[in-house]
């Protein structure tokens, strides 16, 4: 007779095999794959632009000013001579930057944490979550962006000012690290209730299954059955949505430089790019000052796009 | 229902309460002193005290919050700082008109232009069709205007010469294509998507089949028995892209510069022009939070399968 651990040894985990089953899935899914290789290559791009850039983003060459695209500079020169795919790239740093931390601390941390409050609490917590989650959903989300980011903007500034004066450290503000945490300030605040309403909904769905009526039935801790039983099998539309969340952050942060409210000059940001030259004289003119960031951005929330409808497939089979 | 819609109806005013609360304590908060911006080059000190007792701008914010909202329901949304003279009514009234006219344009173009594509994607269901039809929306869906307004300006201003590019002249001028495609493509495209999914959905259904099977015309099954029942949760779908006009009116408007209400937030938005600002922000919330209201209610006297609780 064999024991009950050998038993167990030749099984293997079951939890874990369903993940490999949709790693297989995804895998053969070609348009997934394509996604995913355009946007590791573009965000390793942005990632490691000081050493793919050919040129530097604020490298000047007035001799070579509005230069078509050539060999020498593949996306043209704009009006100081500035290398044009040097400065896509490192607007792409930019972009990598403002997605990530803008959707770690909405999406993930803000949007998950009162999606699994809201949705295994309930009651009161949960009314006034979604209360609050609707007061988010009238505003149009740009005009938020916008009033949360003029607001914040002086304000932050002035305290981390403030800051420097008192400690002593040169140069925060200057660095541009301000401008970026009131693009992911805004952005975060804007974004989690999307999250938040997904992971709601699949808690509560989830709360009156049998194996977390299990847990709850043998002592296990409200922590521990939120961890343990409930948060890794809402994992898949949450990867999803921050698949497609991404795209749109990125697009979000080209409205805020358009109103000067994202990363401030002489640090490239995509947004900057497409404002600065955002005029149908430059499409008459020298279209591809215009058309290159455009369509890097495009690419980026389109790849996004395509990427979260493939891991919806690879992760939520039973929906086809 | 009665006890739904009750409830929807009076959690509606509170909740735009609360949204307008929102924005003036954003902008009380924000930079920039009101009175000075009134003020602009007389800077008296005496002067400056008076004009902000007169506006009431020395009283703590939730008062000055409560004459506003009693102001407003009254229909005085208070005086523009930049525009001195000007009522933020007249203001909004004027350009209201034109950003409703190039809304409907786009609802209007993504509702004619995206149910007959889905129609066409579910026809051709699997075909390269299909596939064309859904990875096409699925690129639209979600570009932001600034990045299909470019390409389309090549493509039919510059390329093809047949559009013109700046300005606005009404409904039935040709200035109106330009910004009412770029404003309604991803209307277009969501709502292609969504019709080709639920027609595909009904399709399967027995109820098609018998109607098939009993020998009805094609035409007539469609028009009968499978759009009557897939159109309703794309009609839920337009109420929702309402709020993607909104945020896209903003860079449309003033990309070809069209004086609408977009454009008019983006002026006062650089000008610090508080009163405009609260003005829109609750106008516009208001109109996406009753256009879902209605959109949530017609829904369940179209369908009433859909239980209300």
């Amino acid at each position: 007779m064999r024991s009950f651990e050998e038993e167990k040894k030749k099984r293997p985990a079951r939890g874990r095999s369903l993940w490999i089953y949709a790693g297989q899935r995804f895998m053969r899914n070609k348009k997934g794959m394509v996604c995913l290789a355009i946007i590791l290559l573009l965000y390793g791009a942005g990632i490691f632009a000081p050493l793919v850039a050919p040129y530097g983003y604020d490298q000047q060459n007035l001799g070579q000013a509005l230069k078509a695209p050539g060999w020498e500079h593949p996306f043209g020169t704009d009006r100081l001579g500035r290398d044009v795919f040097s400065r896509v790239i490192f607007g792409i740093r930019t972009t990598v930057i403002v997605t990530v931390a803008a959707m770690a601390a909405g999406g993930l941390v803000l949007g998950i944490a009162m999606g699994l409050i809201s949705g295994y609490f309930g009651r009161f917590i949960d009314s006034v979550i979604m209360r609050v989650g609707e007061v988010f959903l009238a505003f149009p989300d740009i005009l938020l962006v916008i009033l949360i980011a003029a607001t914040l903007k002086p304000r932050v500034t002035e305290w981390v000012r403030g800051l420097e004066g008192t400690v002593g450290i040169e140069g925060i503000v200057r660095s541009g690290f301000v401008d970026y945490m009131v693009v992911f300030g805004a952005l975060a605040i804007v974004s989690w209730v999307g999250m938040a309403r997904v992971v709601r909904g699949q808690v509560l769905s989830l709360k009156e299954s049998q194996y977390v009526m299990a847990a709850r039935a043998l002592g296990a801790s409200h922590w521990r059955i939120i961890f343990r039983h409930i948060f890794p099998n809402i994992l898949p539309p949450i990867i999803v949505l921050v698949s497609v969340g991404m795209g749109s952050i990125a697009g979000s942060e080209v409205i805020l430089s358009w109103l000067g409210l994202g990363v401030q000059p002489p640090v490239p940001s995509l947004g900057v790019m497409i404002w600065d030259n955002g005029d149908i004289s430059i499409l008459r003119t020298t279209p591809y000052l215009l058309l290159f960031p455009v369509g890097t951005v495009a690419i980026i929330i389109f790849a996004f796009n395509l990427l979260g409808d493939a891991l919806n497939d690879a992760l939520n089979p039973k929906i086809r | 229902m009665g006890a739904y819609i009750l409830r929807r109806l009076i959690w509606t005013p509170i909740l735009l309460l609360i949204v307008g609360l929102v924005t003036f304590l954003l902008n009380f908060y924000g930079p920039g002193d009101p009175v000075q911006i009134i003020m602009q080059q007389y800077q008296d000190p005496a002067v400056v005290e008076r004009v902000r007792e007169q506006r009431g701008l020395d009283k703590p914010v939730l008062v000055q919050y409560g004459i506003y909202i009693g102001n407003a329901l009254r229909g005085n949304l208070g005086e523009s700082f930049k525009y001195r003279g000007q009522t933020v009514a007249s203001l909004i009234g004027k350009r209201v008109w034109v950003s409703s006219q190039l809304g409907l344009a786009a609802l209007i173009l993504s509702i004619v232009l995206g149910i007959p594509l889905g129609m066409l994607a579910a026809r051709w269901q699997g075909r390269w069709q299909d596939t064309s039809i859904i990875s096409g929306a699925l690129l639209f869906y979600s570009m932001p205007v600034f990045i299909t307004a470019p390409f389309l300006l090549m493509l039919f201003v510059l390329w093809l010469g047949i559009l013109p590019s700046h300005g606005w002249g009404g409904l039935f001028d040709l200035r109106v294509v330009m910004p009412a495609l770029i404003l309604g493509l991803p209307g277009i495209a969501f709502i292609a998507r969504m019709s080709r999914n639920s027609i595909v959905e009904v399709l399967s259904q027995d109820y098609v089949r018998t109607a098939r099977a009993k020998g009805l015309h094609e035409l007539r099954v469609y028009w009968h028995h499978v759009l009557r029942n897939a159109m309703i949760p794309v009609f839920t779908v337009i109420g929702l892209s309402l709020a993607t006009l909104v945020s896209g009116a903003i860079v449309t408007e003033t990309y070809f510069g069209i004086p609408g209400i977009g454009r008019l937030a983006l002026d006062a938005f650089f000008a610090r022009d508080y009163p405009i600002i609260t003005a829109l922000s609750l106008m516009i919330a208001a109109a996406y939070v009753l256009a879902n209201l209605i959109v949530d209610i017609g829904y369940r006297f179209i369908d009433p399968r859909i239980r209300y609780d």
